[in-house]
């Protein structure tokens, strides 16, 4: 479990969370472990990609060079489908409550999950 | 029992050329001569962190800086709960007999020593490496994301959040020390440059020099008499996307506590200072801590209930938000105005009753929270 993740964070297009056998809870945040119950015994999903849309905050000023170029873009939280609430970049006129669906774009030299409105035609999931 | 028994603050903004044990020298010389003591009766010191100079012994670097020979000494680093988390354990300390006089200390030349994009970046640092940082948040963008819900949840609007930093200005210009001391108005705050919406530039605390510090003692050394009454903290969470619903944040269970502790309640309190990093922060705390209904804070701004002839006045140096902000000195100045207001030593901002005191740290993004009740004892 110590390994890197096969998902965006490691370059891959693709969202990853746990499931716990024991408490059946889901976390995002990766570890080794149940942080709710403690166990072990955590399986990996892969995320439909769909969701609700939380909270946002579109970034104006950024901090370094690499993102810079990319302001203004929108930070969202998204609730997922799947129970879990997750980091990503949205389309800079997402609303709360909207519900969205991810695709992926490239940010300072990565990938990172992009939301889109589930009725967008650019929308799709792999 | 413990007792504030002395406070020192610089003034904050640009302080060229000082490092931050420079300022933290500066502010605990001021906290001593405050409580009329000499730096061989100082048994304890607990100090803060600085971004500029990090450093994995703090306290003993500042110690030998400042010649102290300390029987008790170590950093504390609860983000910007750092001042009131030194503070709690400086009272426990005392109260257990470890130490009769703790200096509590922080200090950093913010503003100076590196550069805006250093400060931005080093602080973005609270998000979580491999899930959030990547994303380029900042500061502003984690409390933005924070102001959107409450918002929403709320029905508070961006007019309302500009209130709380008229106020602090307003508040902030009978105070020399503060790094902006220009009124300003609802209008300037929309009109200000965003930064991470729905937070604009003058919704943001500034980036500072300077340096705070205070002493607590088991017993009183004048009669000048601060008593702590109780305190308590809440960790809930580091990680924005890791914090539990609005109503569930821990400034609420902190206050709980507190109150609980110190056997007061909230209509007891006379003065507040609360954090105030943001003017959401502001607005969220003052909610939780139950000096204001559900999305009613913005409208007591408006009707002067937290202005220094108000109800309650609230941060009359100017909060982070107009005096500065200079990591864990920034809220170490609430309390050192707490205690000037309550041993009637504020000058033309002194209130009219301060005799007891609600103070409220956050550090993270609303992630740990300490609550602190202080008394005028006579």
């Amino acid at each position: 479990m110590s390994e890197k993740p096969d998902d965006w964070t490691s370059g891959r297009e693709a969202i990853l969370y746990q499931v716990c056998a024991s408490c059946r809870g889901v976390q995002y945040l990766r570890r080794s472990f149940c942080a709710a119950c403690g166990s072990t015994d955590l399986s990996e999903k892969h995320a439909s990609g769909e969701g609700t849309v939380y909270a946002t905050s579109l970034v104006c000023r950024a901090a370094t060079p690499e993102t810079r170029a990319h302001v203004p873009y929108n930070i969202v939280l998204v609730d997922t489908k799947e129970g879990f609430r997750m980091m990503a970049h949205g389309a800079n006129d997402l609303a709360l409550g909207d519900a969205v669906i991810a695709r992926f774009a490239p940010f300072a030299g990565r990938i990172v999950p992009y939301f889109e409105r589930a009725t967008s035609k650019r929308g799709r999931w792999r | 029992m413990s007792y504030i028994t002395g406070v020192g603050l610089t003034s904050y903004g640009k302080h060229e050329g000082l490092s931050s044990l420079d300022l933290m020298s500066q502010a605990a010389a001021l906290a001593l001569a405050d409580a009329g003591l000499e730096r061989a009766e100082i048994d304890g010191t607990l100090c803060g962190y600085s971004t500029v100079s990090p450093h994995i012994m703090l306290a003993t670097v500042f110690a030998e800086h400042f010649g102290i020979r300390p029987a008790y000494a170590h950093a504390v680093q609860v983000g910007g709960a750092t001042g009131l988390a030194m503070t709690m354990l400086a009272h426990h300390l005392v109260d257990a007999g470890v130490a009769n006089h703790v200096l509590v200390v922080g200090g950093e030349n913010r503003l100076t020593g590196q550069s805006r994009d250093a400060s931005i970046a080093a602080l973005a640092q609270v998000g979580h490496p491999d899930y959030e940082v990547p994303l380029g948040p900042t500061i502003p963008a984690y409390y933005g994301l924070v102001a959107s819900r409450y918002m929403h949840e709320y029905g508070v609007t961006q007019e309302d959040l500009a209130e709380f930093a008229v106020l602090m200005r307003a508040h902030a210009v009978d105070h020399p020390g503060a790094q902006f001391r220009e009124r300003i108005t609802v209008a300037d705050v929309m009109g200000s440059k965003p930064v991470a919406l729905p937070l604009k530039l003058l919704d943001c605390c500034p980036v500072s020099d300077g340096g705070a510090a205070f002493v607590v003692s088991r017993e009183p050394v004048s009669d000048v008499r601060v008593r702590v009454l109780g305190c308590a903290q809440a960790h809930t969470h580091q990680h924005v996307t890791a914090a539990p619903a609005l109503s569930e944040l821990g400034a609420e269970i902190a206050i709980a506590k507190a109150k609980a502790a110190a056997g007061v309640g909230i209509s007891d309190v006379r003065y507040a200072a609360v954090y105030d990093s943001f003017t959401i922060t502001l607005a969220m705390l003052l909610e939780d801590l139950g000096l204001a209904g559900r999305g009613e804070a913005a409208a007591r701004v408006r009707a002067g209930h937290f202005s220094r002839d108000g109800e309650m006045p609230l941060n009359t140096h100017g909060g982070l938000l107009s005096y500065g902000h200079c990591g864990v000195g920034g809220a170490m100045a609430h309390l050192v105005e707490a205690h000037l207001q309550m041993t009637g030593r504020a000058g033309k901002r002194q209130v009219r009753d301060a005799s007891l005191a609600l103070l409220h740290g956050d550090g993270g993004v609303l992630s740990s929270h300490v609550s602190m009740f202080l008394e005028r004892a006579r």
